[in-house]
């Protein structure tokens, strides 16, 4: 393929392209994102590539009748997987391995389809054919995921044929640089890494900022513990990111860019090399791009792996290849970022969020979400939840649709309370969730909109645990830089162990609270300065559990290992031995076919017995 | 040791002192940990003073200054794996091991470590080993799972 001297070039391609795939020509969309591929779904693609060729149906350019075989992003329905989906129609697989290949292939000749291996509405018990129909997807609204699983994300062409770099020929023909950030800002955009600062207002500073040389950064460090949106968009439409980055390279008058993607990441990391070596092949990058004035180019930096680094002035620090760690600002890192030249960062989300925009109009976007908080945001919905998965909603939704509509509540037991925002983020209970989510809303109530983990809890959840978990990671990737965060987490994940080991005391609550009051204020960036939500949201919300464990040394979600034990219910009990033979203390005795007992002083409560018993007879108290 | 592969990682790059990190990852790839004389080695390429090596060798979590085992077992601590039971799946491995996080077995075949999010939190609690990863894990299945590693094979 050879160079686009134009945007006229581009229109010229994507005209041939639309000539020679015929839109409804059938096609098998096989989802390799990394949650479908560590369920085997390469596996399958490779069964679906064998079968199609053995059967002569392969080739994009052959007659009617044909079929293609399309590898594609994350999906997003993780819990499913791997999931497969026959287009045009949207015939949705799940859970789909690789002995049932042939007979979809079969289904596919003859019109049908394999029902054994349909989604079952939870709620109905019918099956569901059509994956808009499935509840998961239904209530979504998927713009910036609305191409991953329909293009390959390793072929620019699939992106093209979509309607790819249209916005980046309207901005490059019709609009200056002063017009792309009019439009930006009135579309009400704001940043989607976390702290949702209005995107226009940075790309302005940045525009404004004197400097010859000017950068612009892809934030992909991901940090946040169950938040895996960015790595989806990186690795199922890499091309949305990067069509971003240079409308705002255009925008700023950058030069250079540089995704900053985590290095436990490898499929984004390997999807965003080959986009950007595809995008330069047809000038999309490089100098004159699409024949233009402007020339930028962008490059690949692998993060570390610390967390901190998600934090701007980190990342750059990281880029410039020293250690982590923030520094204050003012300056932004839009007047005086990477070797001290302006740079414009943004979020993955916010990045590919541009196209959309730029294609569809300010006046389009502002109309979705709420009054403060405009367009879509995607979550990704996890823990004690049944439908695990990412979730394109538009801003505003309430946090019950979210969890029930789309995630279908908690597989056993009651909802609890949802945290959002990762580790600086706070959990709201139940009684709140019909609150809408927005920036200003979920701050109100003592969290964050974050980069968009949200974790369920249910029962079984204890949240003076969880407070001491996201404690301790913070503890754990605290730069060290400020006394408060370095000194005052550790005593904090201190007092939070010991009420969970039974060591907890009156007032150790009231020094929870004064502890976090100072880390939140004397520290310098936002790790420390939101590192204590997750304690005070609980105490909040959740005083009695706290207490529960001062003064009664008492669990009462079952988790905390020094206050629960383990015993097997007599009734109950059938004397399989199966807990028996798997306990690693050799703890439980017993006869065959009679009730076992566990001996406590043995006991490390590794919860084996819990997991093999078929009767439910093992029991937590 | 051998310089030449080192020569060969450091060509990959312009030889400025920002590239310290990107070098050091390959690094870490090739030997499954950084040398010492490795690190000297750079230090002088690069002009980057050992000290400041270290700072960043010891900063970031994908750097290890002690040998790596055959494999690595990376325990998901993200949230997600957290409420569905990462703790007492971390807690049987080092039983099951003998060793604790960032050590490595005797016997040069695991080392033990853990991340706090791998964003395959549907698959949770999940447990990545040698590259693999092993979802919805439960202390029952580790050992098998451990025996088939044990084996040489995936």
């Amino acid at each position: 393929m050879s160079r686009l001297e134009s945007t006229a070039d581009l229109e010229a391609l994507r005209r041939r392209l639309a000539h020679e795939r015929d839109p409804n020509r059938r096609y098998i969309a096989v989802c390799c994102g990394t949650g479908c591929t560590a369920s085997g779904s390469r596996d399958v693609l490779a069964a679906f590539k064998e079968e199609i060729e053995r059967r002569g149906l392969s080739g994009r350019m052959e007659a009617e009748g044909r079929v293609d075989l399309r590898r594609t992003g994350c999906h997003g329905f993780c819990e499913q997987g791997p999931l497969v989906v026959v287009r045009p129609e949207g015939i949705f697989y799940r859970r789909v391995k690789v002995e049932d290949v042939p007979e979809i292939v079969d289904a596919l000749e003859s019109g049908g389809v394999v029902e054994r291996l349909l989604y079952v509405d939870p709620t109905t018990g019918e099956r569901v054919v059509k994956e808009e129909d499935v509840p998961f997807y239904r209530h979504q609204q998927r713009l910036l995921l609305a191409n991953n699983g329909r293009i390959d994300p390793t072929d620019i062409m699939d992106y093209i044929a979509v309607g790819g770099y249209r916005a980046l020929s309207k901005v490059l023909d019709e609009m200056g640089p002063e017009d792309v950030i009019r439009e930006i800002k009135d579309s009400g955009l704001r940043g989607r890494g976390g702290a949702g600062f209005p995107t226009g207002i940075k790309w302005e500073l940045c525009r404004k900022s004197k400097g010859d040389f000017k950068y612009v950064l892809c934030n992909a460090d991901e940090g946040d513990p169950g938040a895996f949106m960015d790595r989806s968009l990186l690795e199922g439409n890499p091309h949305s990111v990067l069509e971003g980055m240079i409308i705002g390279a255009y925008a700023v008058g950058a030069r250079e860019g540089v995704v900053y993607v985590r290095n436990e990441y490898p499929l984004a990391v390997e999807h965003m090399s080959i986009a950007i070596e595809q995008a330069r092949g047809l000038g999309l990058l490089g100098e004159n791009i699409l024949g233009s004035e402007m020339s930028f180019d962008v490059r690949i930096n692998r993060g570390g792996g610390a967390f901190v680094c998600g934090e701007e002035t980190a990342l750059i620090a990281s880029v410039e290849g020293r250690a982590g760690e923030p520094r204050p600002r003012p300056p932004y890192p839009a007047e005086r970022g990477l070797w001290g030249r302006p740079t414009l960062i943004n979020n993955v989300k916010t990045w590919a969020s541009v196209p959309i925009i730029i294609n569809n109009g300010a006046d389009w976007f502002s109309k979705i979400g709420t009054k403060t908080s405009k367009g879509t945001m995607i979550f990704s919905l996890v823990g004690k939840v049944k439908n695990t998965g990412l979730v394109e909603v538009p801003m505003g939704i309430t946090l019950r649709q979210l969890v029930y509509d789309i995630g279908g509540g908690a597989p056993d037991g009651e909802v609890k309370a949802v945290q959002t925002g990762g580790p600086s983020g706070g959990c709201i209970p139940r009684e709140l969730m019909d609150i809408p989510v927005d920036y200003e809303r979920l701050a109100e109530v003592g969290s964050i909109m974050g980069s968009g983990g949200m974790i369920v809890m249910d029962e079984r959840t204890c949240m003076v645990d969880v407070a001491k978990y996201f404690v301790s990671i913070l503890e754990d990737e605290s730069c060290g830089k400020c006394t408060s965060c370095r000194e005052g987490l550790r005593q904090m994940r201190k007092i939070l162990t010991d009420i969970t080991e039974g060591r907890g005391k009156e007032g150790d609550i009231e020094l929870l609270e004064e502890l976090a009051e100072v880390v939140a204020d004397a520290s310098l960036c936002a790790l420390g300065g939101t590192a204590p939500n997750p304690v005070l949201s609980t105490i909040k919300y959740f005083r009695e559990e706290y207490e529960a464990h001062i003064r009664e040394k008492r669990c009462p979600a079952g988790v905390c290992r020094a206050l629960i034990r383990y015993t097997i219910l007599e009734d109950v009990c059938t004397g399989c031995g199966l807990c028996r033979r798997n306990c690693p203390q050799g703890a439980i005795s017993g006869e065959p076919k009679k009730p076992h007992k566990i001996d406590q002083d043995k006991c490390i409560k590794c919860g084996i017995c819990l997991d093999v018993c078929r009767f439910g007879a093992v029991k937590v108290e | 040791m051998e310089m030449a592969e080192v020569e060969e990682i450091l060509g990959r790059y312009e030889g400025e002192p920002g590239d310290l990190i990107p070098v050091l990852q390959d690094v870490q790839e090739r030997y499954h940990y950084l040398p010492e004389e490795v690190l000297r080695y750079i230090s002088g390429r690069l002009h980057v003073p050992l000290s400041q090596i270290y700072h960043v060798a010891t900063f970031y979590n994908a750097f290890s200054l002690q040998p790596k085992g055959k494999y690595t077992i990376s325990v998901c601590m993200g949230t997600a794996c957290h409420v569905r039971g990462a703790p007492t799946i971390l807690e049987s491995l080092q039983r099951i091991l003998g060793i604790r996080p960032g050590e490595t077995t005797p016997d040069g075949m695991f080392s033990l470590e853990t991340v706090h999010c791998l964003g395959a939190c549907a698959l949770g609690p999940l447990v990545v080993i040698g590259g693999d990863y092993h979802g919805r894990m439960t202390p029952t299945k580790l050992d098998a799972v451990l025996r088939r590693y044990r084996k040489g094979g995936g």
